[in-house]
């Protein structure tokens, strides 16, 4: 059916979400009542905000992944060529691999990889 | 014999007879687009009738066994139930992000089915980057978990949130290597060249040792990008009580769930087509007698029958495994995984270019 596709799943996705949204808009009367718009925290109010600064370790491991995921990217084209390409293309590979791995050793031993 | 891609072939042809091409290709449209939410909502039913059953028998209970026969409408009631329910918006959470992040959620999942092979021959795009394109949706969860995450304003679905980030971009690498050594023994990305390349035999036969290590990582990467237990710290409920959809009640919290439920039927159907031959019935090399005796089964029970095999196990993973902490969790991906999975990419390579592999 070809790329045209998408749009229409993408569509079907938008009207089943909304479709659900809007009748159970329908559906229920609901009430007005102080409590209710309460952030969950066990019954208490919430103390300070929710958006503070956070634990870098989620970011490292974010970045570290930036690392890898274009590499993955270059894998990609020379996988679909692999059988065709051959030794050459397998060598290089393994030189690629072996640059980033070095890399991702360097981040390990600067401590990038351990939880805080 | 009846089959899908037959069916969807004298739809075409009904429709092309009596109308111009632009307004068939609409209608055509139109019905895959309704089949696909019907899809969709029968998945979501099963699949969550399915995981209560098989997380009853694990724990010798009956399960729902009450409403309808042997308790199978029971997810039909508690939709029903959540269809009634009033949606809360948290004071001071960012409104907009807030109520576009089930949508999302759902959008994504909707995406993740068109390179899907339901059975022979019978896909929604047949796109030749197929595998590519699934991993670069299925990244896509972790943008609307983040979104809810963060415009909910409360600190469990936050530290959910962030923890899922972490997480499914971590396990995101692992699944990509996994995928990739059965694309350097097939040579293409395309879903249905993959699937016929195990005409005679499906790749975790035929593959040694790199594609059995790779299907081993693979069921684990999804896993975890799916959020499932042992992984699924991103809503671990003895922490964070819901994590990242604490905040979401009624509908959009039932849209979450389901968008969740699909994800892990897509990614268990790519991995049941890459590693276990989708539609491809169970063949071996050149056994004329029994290749023909296996083609009777229809190749949409195959599919369909390996993918909940999967699931299967995903489900049984819940009730074995107890579940990581964080840190043990990312050790696991980038001290583990990753690096096995580069070796293995290469040893791949090695027995595709050496011609090793059956």
């Amino acid at each position: 059916m070809g790329a045209a596709s998408l749009i229409m799943l993408m569509l079907a996705g938008f009207t089943f979400a909304g479709m659900a949204i809007f009748i159970s808009s329908l559906l229920n009367k609901g009430s007005v009542n102080r409590q209710k718009g309460e952030p969950y925290e066990c019954g208490i109010p919430t103390k300070g905000k929710t958006w503070i600064q956070f634990n870098v370790g989620y970011y490292l491991f974010a970045l570290i992944f930036l690392i890898f995921d274009v590499e993955l990217i270059f894998l990609f084209p020379w996988a679909v060529a692999a059988k065709q390409t051959g030794w050459l293309a397998l060598w290089e590979m393994v030189i690629f691999l072996l640059i980033l791995f070095l890399g991702f050793l360097y981040a390990h031993k600067k401590g990038a990889l351990k939880w805080m | 014999m009846w089959s899908f891609q037959q069916a969807a072939q004298q739809i075409h042809e009904w429709l092309s007879e009596r109308m111009s091409a632009g307004w068939a290709l609409a209608l055509e449209m139109v019905l895959a687009g309704l089949m696909a939410i019907g899809l969709f909502a029968m998945l979501g039913l099963i699949l969550v009738l399915m995981e209560r059953k098989v997380s009853a028998r694990m724990q010798v209970r009956l399960g729902p066994n009450r409403v309808g026969p042997k308790g199978m409408l029971q997810t039909a009631a508690d939709t029903l139930k959540l269809l009634l329910k009033e949606g809360l918006t948290p004071d001071g959470a960012d409104k907009w992000l807030f109520h576009a992040a089930p949508i999302m959620a759902i959008v994504v999942s909707m995406l993740l089915l068109a390179p899907i092979a339901f059975a022979m021959d019978f896909q929604l795009w047949d796109v030749n980057i197929g595998v590519l394109y699934v991993s670069a949706m299925s990244s896509l969860m972790v943008i609307s978990i983040l979104m809810a995450g963060w415009a909910s304003n409360s600190k469990y679905s936050l530290l959910g949130a962030m923890r899922s980030g972490a997480q499914i971009v971590s396990y995101e690498l692992s699944a990509g290597l996994s995928v990739l050594t059965v694309v350097t023994l097939t040579g293409s990305l395309q879903i249905s060249e993959i699937i016929r390349s195990q005409a005679d035999g499906w790749w975790i036969f035929k593959g040694h040792v790199p594609v059995w290590i790779a299907f081993v990582i693979f069921i684990i990467a999804i896993t975890a990008e799916t959020n499932r237990a042992p992984f699924d710290l991103a809503e671990a409920e003895s922490e964070l009580t819901a994590g990242f959809h604490t905040e979401y009640s009624g509908i959009k919290f039932a849209l979450f769930f389901l968008a969740e439920y699909i994800n892990v039927f897509v990614l268990c159907g790519i991995g049941a087509t890459l590693f276990l031959g989708g539609p491809m019935p169970f063949h071996i090399g050149s056994w004329e007698g029994l290749n023909r005796i296996m083609d009777w089964i229809p190749s949409s029970v195959w599919f369909f029958g390996k993918t909940f095999l999967l699931i299967f196990v995903i489900m049984w993973f819940r009730w074995t495994f107890p579940r990581l902490r964080i840190d043990q969790l990312l050790n696991l991906e980038w001290k583990y995984l990753l690096p096995l999975g580069m070796v293995n990419v290469l040893l791949a390579a090695l027995i595709a270019i050496k011609g090793w592999h059956f």
